[in-house]
């Protein structure tokens, strides 16, 4: 059929399923949202903010497992939108952005609106296209569902001028890809799965290192059938929190920067890593000459390049990790649980040794203890989504998380205002669940105006706010690095949340006690609107165990026992 | 740090808009070196080939051909082990210059004078780059006045 550029886009959403669309119009744009108007196929949410509505739309994505879909118009539409790129780009997070451009015939004249974003945006996805043509259209929308979903996922970004989106043109979106130079190799090795599996069945001490690659590849399930079947103890990455149970057995716990001891001694006394969609990412590694030194280590990554790029793979496995899990599965019967007793034994030895844990020592709440409460007053019933800092460690080694995309956070980009635009993307995607964001004082600042989108579309998103009028992972940083110059980290100046919730239609609480925090929760749940509850943390807390930027895994910085 | 080395790649892409962005900008935002780098069309394809002479540890040179190897609109990566490899140069000599000592010295590097004109000459040599480096040391004596480098261009034997 003969249809204008704007009207495909329409059309091929709603080819591809798509129900929800995150946005904030513009002129560029304009013809686009015109066609938005007339149909009623899928819902726009308009964010206040261009950066929300791309974190709207990756909440979406790892809530739902689909792509996430965000529209922008040019400028500064498209530039506010480069962060939410980036970050989907560090976290692979399948999304389709499109974004409106100035006609044909101003671009390079600096015209109004006009910046050169391919350009900008080539570093930061997938892939991206300028379409100078509508009758590209179909093929162009096509191919960025297919590239954003497949092989390694991450965000495609779709230029199109105002003028080519009044373009009439032949749109048939039932073409046959031919993407010749794009092929994702899914299928392991069969030989190299085989090789793994006999040394698998050698290692003395193995260790599964679980990685958020799992989640993207919705191999949760499988993963954790693996894990049961040969008995070999699991650390989990930030990225992976989920894959396991919390109360899983072989669960040790997340490893790293701020992982459990036990997590990264096993890391460090393992004979053999089995890597599964992880990255061994700086954060994880530490040191990196030091890092599982005396480790054989088997790599499975969807993405070629990550294979051998900072750790030497002597079992190098390039597919979806779902294929070779089931591969993998298939041949373990070789691999006997009882074996790997002793080890189990010694990595449960260095848990008990130096638990993750926290002292209740002041008068003032601490932060751990509210995310275990929201664990046991709301368990499986959440999605949580956290801001970057403090909290946002705490929660990834304190939230009893039991299923996989139950946990949205940026963790490659590390994206402060990230989690109140991606909670209501996660709240879009699955309604049934509560939709928690563990936020900063800090961090909720970078993206509130999304208060007014919460309100407006019933976005019921529970901000819980630990708040210790500070920047409070800088100001650790600085306490134990720089001699406790706490440079412009004391956010003592700040507004009244709870007004602020209520300035927009939301609702706001303040607590300082547990009692007064229980009843917030209760209340907001119950109220089923948009909530701020700044709970009042004590202030100099220090996420621990730690290693220092840099340091190796295990040389941590370690709670102080009290005695009891 | 592990030892670094010189090492030709070439690279088979589609021909589209902003493909040549995607790999230099590949180059300079990973920080790999770029020594050289020549493009033009394959006859009779879609496709142009690219020779890029970088240089890196070799966990460095299989990063960047994985790294290519990603780019949605590379077809092929080669990393040359055995090649032949060349390059051209162009030079421009006063007229003054001894043009017989130039000719001869051009012809022992594959090359010959190309254009004479009132003021200045045009030579021309065409061989492995380390021989055009070479030449271009040689022929200081002669006072060139401008020199132009193609960049090397490669292919397996």
């Amino acid at each position: 059929m003969q249809i204008n550029g704007a009207q495909m886009v329409i059309e091929a959403l709603i080819a591809e399923g798509v129900d929800t669309v995150f946005g904030y119009p513009g002129g560029a744009i304009m013809n686009v949202y015109d066609e938005i108007y007339k149909q009623d196929d899928f819902q726009h949410i308009l964010t206040r903010h261009e950066q929300a509505a791309v974190h709207a739309a990756e909440g979406y994505s790892k809530a739902s497992g689909k792509v996430g879909v965000a529209m922008i118009t040019s400028g500064p539409g498209f530039t506010n939108a480069v962060t939410g790129l980036a970050d989907a780009y560090m976290d692979s997070i399948p999304l389709v952005v499109i974004s409106g451009q100035v006609p044909m015939s101003l671009i390079g004249t600096d015209a109004f609106q006009e910046i050169d974003a391919v350009g900008i945006s080539r570093s930061c996805t997938k892939h991206n296209y300028l379409v100078t043509d509508a009758k590209d259209l179909p093929r162009v929308l096509k191919e960025a569902f297919y590239i954003a979903s497949s092989g390694r996922p991450g965000p495609v970004h779709i230029d199109i001028p105002k003028d080519v989106t009044a373009q009439i043109a032949e749109f048939d979106y039932s073409i046959e890809l031919e993407l010749e130079t794009y092929k994702p190799h899914t299928k392991g090795n069969p030989r190299q799965i085989k090789k793994a599996m006999e040394a698998i069945a050698k290692a003395k001490r193995p260790l599964f290192y679980l990685g958020g690659g799992i989640i993207n590849a919705n191999a949760a399930y499988e993963v954790r059938d693996l894990v049961h079947r040969t008995g070999i103890p699991a650390v989990e990455t930030f990225m992976a929190r989920g894959t396991l149970s919390h109360d899983d057995e072989l669960l040790i716990s997340m490893l790293g920067m701020h992982g459990s001891y036990a997590a990264n001694m096993a890391m460090s006394e393992t004979d053999l890593v089995i890597g599964l969609g992880a990255r061994f990412d700086d954060r994880v590694t530490g040191k990196i000459s030091e890092f599982a030194k005396n480790a054989a280590v088997i790599h499975v990554d969807i993405d070629p390049a990550s294979i051998s790029k900072l750790i030497n793979a002597d079992y190098p496995i390039v597919g979806d990790v779902k294929n070779v899990v089931n591969e993998m599965l298939g041949l373990c019967e070789q691999v006997k649980s009882e074996k790997y007793a002793s080890w189990r034994e010694t990595v449960k030895h260095f848990d008990e040794l130096h638990p993750l844990t926290y002292h209740e020592d002041t008068d003032r709440l601490k932060p751990q203890w509210v995310i275990e409460r929201v664990g046991e007053l709301l368990g499986d019933d959440a999605n949580i989504s956290t801001d970057v800092g403090q909290h946002q460690m705490w929660t990834a080694q304190f939230y009893p998380f039991s299923r996989p995309r139950q946990f949205i956070s940026s963790g490659g980009l590390g994206t402060m205002g990230f989690g109140f635009p991606a909670a209501m993307g996660v709240k879009a995607a699955s309604p049934e669940k509560i939709s928690i964001n563990f936020t900063g004082d800090g961090s909720i600042l970078m993206n509130c105006q999304e208060l007014m989108t919460a309100v407006e579309k019933k976005l019921p998103v529970i901000n819980i706010i630990l708040n210790n009028n500070y920047l409070g992972m800088v100001r650790q940083w600085q306490t134990l690095f720089y001699d406790k110059r706490h440079s412009e980290t004391d956010l003592s100046v700040q507004p009244d949340f709870v007004k602020l919730s209520e300035a927009f239609g939301g609702i706001g609480y303040r607590v300082t006690t547990k009692e007064e925090f229980d009843a917030a929760l209760k209340d907001a749940v119950e109220k089923n609107i948009v909530a701020f509850i700044d709970v009042v943390v004590e202030r100099l807390e220090n996420v621990m165990p730690m290693v220092p930027s840099g340091g190796s895994l295990f040389n941590m910085m370690l709670l102080e026992k009290k005695e009891k | 740090m592990e030892a670094s080395e010189r090492r030709v790649i070439s690279v088979i892409v589609v021909n589209e808009a902003s493909v040549l962005s995607r790999i230099t900008d590949l180059f300079s935002g990973r920080g790999y070196n770029i020594t050289s780098l020549t493009v033009a069309p394959i006859p009779e394809s879609k496709y142009s080939r690219l020779t890029i002479v970088t240089s890196g540890s070799v966990r460095i040179i299989e990063q960047i051909t994985k790294q290519l190897h990603k780019l949605i609109p590379v077809l092929k990566v080669y990393e040359h082990a055995d090649l032949v490899e060349k390059e051209m140069a162009l030079i421009k000599f006063p007229v003054s210059e001894n043009i017989a000592d130039i000719n001869t010295l051009c012809e022992a590097y594959n090359g010959k004078i190309v254009n004479v004109g009132d003021n200045v000459i045009i030579a021309m040599v065409a061989d492995e780059p380390k021989r055009v480096e070479n030449f271009l040391k040689i022929i200081t004596r002669y006072n060139p006045k401008e020199i132009v480098r193609s960049g090397a261009v490669a292919l397996e034997r």
